[in-house]
């Protein structure tokens, strides 16, 4: 008997077309969890470091968490892995919607996709019954289009769909998987998805899911719920709209956006506008937001309301979410909202990362300015803001002509069209096009999440902790004094000692060893929301939030049937974060690639960042090359990992 | 004839309200679970969201009676512009379609309001507020309150309704030399 997970992966071989239902190991659950942490073993296992995203050895991996399918709020994210075509490492974007607790329901854990398939196909799993169907017809539709497509095909209604589009098929490195109101955007899973020619997964599930203890288990989500429920009547003071409650970021609801617009970067993340928001703007954006958000929605099993179905005029309607309604508008110079929902729609049946995508549209278009992209590149482009996003995309989502380059992502088009163009990627670390966010002075926290991180992007890392230090004593006192998540007491005299100015503020404090407790902190609730597939926007990326290090073991337990202490989650968290950091190292990374770019803040501390980055690898365990020690991984029971490095020449303790 | 009291139980559904989250599905099947809440399983539930996300449709439909025959038409309903799919107002377990049926059997489900509970746990757990319970008392004749039929008289029924009196008895008896 299996509680919580299904016991089950799901092996479908696209050369031979050959699908297996495949038990696991009960051990694995002990040892990695679920979601990430089973996945990155799997590809640890599997795919050998020599491996390139378009090769048929990479793994396309798509997960449910351990709790999925579980009575938890919230559990509602797969997990999807690949070898990344754009940064070369083990990436793991992931989607909420409904996708995850169908695959639990149908009997898998996992659905790992190996080699490629010679035609068109798409996956269609109903319980037992597994087939690969041609999608020849599909070619060319659009993601959301092809999404409600298959279920009518099927007949099923009910059936969950992830799928990509054109921009998927073409390998676009942007390219994202869409699925419901949510998507798994970053590092281009749709283009791997696009290089085995899946064009869809659609699965139906009417299986039973497990828990061992039910009694426990429903006392303790009795608790989670409470809280829930005081959290919405209890916003929490001094910190700004979108932060103060629970969830991700409700951009659908909230019309208010001067912070992102004037803090965030315009165009190729290059412009502060600090005078954006008029009362002018605030009136048009209002009346624009509340006329397309026809409704607001949730993922799976979730009380919040974080996406919505957007009907904007003449557009065809979509869902959407979180910042993408205003990464394009902000990337291209344009004031009005409306050419947001305009083009949101389009992008998302071309199935592209909105945070990727629109920074490339805005380069080309900076290189254009700038005469290094020419009049024959842009042949044929309309001449107005709005005009040139559109055709930009379309070019990049079609791979035609200067889209061709333009979609392997900043990073490579840069280097291929060269003549100075690479000056003009300043925004990518590993690669990868990172927030268009460009501050004053360097904040060590974010400096250390940026620069070390296996996710490559910051709203996967940052969260629990304040993002800037509370004017008053009074203000401090307030936020310290109901703050059950932390892992220590001693986090709260570091937020009542942090200042705005002078010796206790940014970049010195917190000092370079708080530093590292406060992102090993963020980091393992990370790690173990994407391990149990949690949202973290009701846990981790959020202040204050529903799940935490106290209460997790205690679910786990009661759903599982293990008994997991909060030590004994640590060790697991961090057992799956060295996994997956050795396994990058295997793929090159080491501290030479852990670099924000050069304007990332405008006062820069070159020592500091240096302490930084040491005292942070000493802190893990890792040597100063940022590779885990062979004494770091027997620990955690990974001495077979530490063997492996050895081998290969990459971990050479006392040498390196 | 003598009056009696007789309890009504009301769930009033505000599908406006609804996120399309499908906690009311989960919460269901789990209570009905046995032992209570040791698996869950959406498809076992006696309320099923009705989603056309699109169309802007997330209709929350409580399992109603089980029906032996479809009906001679179907209907469609659009209100507001919405168009619905045929069927999808009606609560009956029906030939005609795989909702409000048991997964592994076919047998029908029903909703029983959560017999014994306070409030139907559909209810006590949708925390957006699209699903209210009222209960009122009402005055009715005292041959219009039928027995509650329990939940294994209904599986049989229909048991027998499917495959015929005989072959269950012949079933039960050789189930029954079995020990």
């Amino acid at each position: 008997m299996r509680y919580a997970e299904a016991g089950y992966y799901l092996e479908v071989d696209l050369a031979t077309g050959n699908v297996e239902r495949v038990a696991t190991d009960p051990k694995l659950m002990e040892l990695h969890l679920g979601g990430l942490g089973t996945s990155v073993k799997l590809h640890w296992d599997r795919v050998p470091p020599e491996t390139k995203a378009f090769d048929r050895e990479n793994l396309l991996v798509f997960s449910t968490g351990l709790l999925n399918g579980t009575p938890v709020f919230s559990a509602n994210r797969t997990v999807v892995s690949f070898i990344s075509p754009q940064s070369d490492t083990l990436a793991y974007p992931m989607m909420g919607g409904f996708f995850a607790a169908e695959m639990k329901y149908a009997g898998y854990d996992k659905i790992v996709f190996k080699n490629k398939s010679p035609d068109w196909v798409y996956l269609y799993v109903n319980n037992d019954k597994v087939e690969l169907r041609d999608a020849s017809h599909l070619k060319g539709k659009g993601a959301v289009e092809t999404q409600e497509l298959i279920r009518k095909e099927l007949r099923q209604p009910k059936a969950q769909v992830a799928a990509i589009g054109p921009a998927g098929e073409n390998r676009v490195f942007t390219a994202s998987i869409e699925q419901a109101r949510s998507s798994a955007s970053r590092l281009g899973g749709g283009a791997v998805m696009g290089d085995k020619k899946i064009k869809a997964v659609a699965i139906r599930g009417t299986k039973d899911v497990f828990l061992a203890r039910p009694e426990e288990f429903m006392k303790e989500l009795q608790g989670v719920t409470d809280y829930i429920k005081y959290r919405w009547d209890n916003p929490i003071k001094d910190v700004m709209t979108i932060l103060s409650g629970i969830g991700s970021p409700q951009e659908m609801l909230h019309t208010d956006e001067k912070w992102h617009t004037e803090n965030f970067a315009w165009g190729n993340a290059r412009t502060r506008r600090r005078d954006f928001w008029t009362e002018e703007i605030d009136a048009s954006w209002s009346k624009s937001q509340n006329a397309a958000v026809k409704r607001l929605i949730s993922c799976y099993n979730c009380p919040t309301h974080c996406g919505a179905l957007i009907s904007h005029k003449d557009t065809p309607r979509y869902m959407a979410k979180c910042f993408g309604k205003l990464t394009y508008a902000m990337a291209a110079y344009v004031d009005d909202l409306d050419f947001s929902w305009k083009i949101l729609q389009r992008a998302t049946e071309y199935g592209v990362d909105s945070f990727s995508t629109p920074q490339i549209l805005a380069f080309a278009v900076e290189l254009y300015d700038a005469g290094i992209l020419t009049d024959k590149d842009f042949e044929g482009c309309p001449k107005d803001k709005e005009g040139r996003f559109f055709w930009l995309l379309d070019r990049v989502a079609h791979r035609e002509g200067i889209g061709d380059i333009l979609a392997d992502g900043v990073y490579f088009a840069a280097r291929k069209i060269g003549n100075g163009a690479e000056e003009f990627d300043h925004n990518t670390i590993k690669k990868h096009e990172q927030l268009p966010v460009k501050l004053g002075t360097l904040d060590p926290l974010y400096f250390l999440m940026y620069a070390t991180n296996e996710k490559i992007s910051i709203t996967q890392m940052e969260g629990q902790w304040p993002q800037s230090a509370f004017p008053t004593m009074e203000q401090r006192e307030e936020f310290v004094r109901d703050w059950p998540q932390i892992p220590d007491e001693k986090f709260k005299q570091y937020v009542l000692d942090w200042e705005l100015r002078g010796e206790k503020a940014i970049p010195y404090y917190p000092t370079p060893p708080m530093c590292c407790e406060i992102v090993d902190w963020m980091e393992m609730m990370h790690n173990i929301d994407d391990a149990v597939g949690m949202c973290c926007g009701m846990s981790s990326f959020c202040l204050k939030p529903p799940y935490h290090i106290h209460n997790y073991p205690r679910l786990i337990s009661a759903a599982t049937g293990m008994d997991l202490d909060e030590t004994g989650l640590k060790q697991i968290a961090n057992r799956s974060r060295n996994l997956h950091r050795a396994y990058n190292n295997r793929k090159g990374i080491t501290r030479k690639d852990e670099k924000t770019p050069a304007d990332h803040w405008k006062r820069r501390f070159p020592e500091l960042e240096d302490e930084l980055l040491s005292t942070y690898y000493t802190y893990k365990g890792w040597n100063q090359d940022g590779i885990p020690t062979r004494e770091r991984l027997e620990e955690l029971d990974l001495g077979y990992v530490a063997d492996d490095l050895e081998k290969r020449g990459i971990l050479n303790d006392g040498k390196n | 004839m003598a009056k009696i009291k007789k309890k009504v139980r009301t769930i009033t559904v505000n599908a406006d309200k609804c996120n399309g989250c499908r906690t009311c599905e989960i919460m269901c099947s789990a209570f009905h679970a046995v032992p209570p809440y040791s698996s869950n399983n959406p498809a076992r539930s006696r309320i099923q969201i009705i989603t056309n996300r699109l169309e802007d449709i997330w209709m929350p439909v409580f399992a109603g009676e089980y029906t032996e025959s479809e009906c001679m038409g179907r209907n469609k309903y659009i209100i507001d512009g919405k168009e619905y799919s045929e069927c999808d107002s009606c609560r009956a377990s029906c030939p005609a379609r795989d909702l409000f049926k048991e997964p592994d059997s076919g047998l029908p489900l029903k909703c029983d309001m959560c017999d014994g509970e306070d409030v139907p746990v559909c209810v006590k757990w949708c925390l957006v507020d699209a699903l209210v319970y009222e209960e009122r008392e009402e005055e009715v004749e005292e041959n219009e309150v039928k027995q509650n039929t329990s939940e294994m008289e209904i599986g049989l029924e229909s048991l027998v309704k499917k495959h015929g009196f005989d072959k269950v008895m012949d079933t039960v008896a050789r189930l029954s030399l079995k020990g």
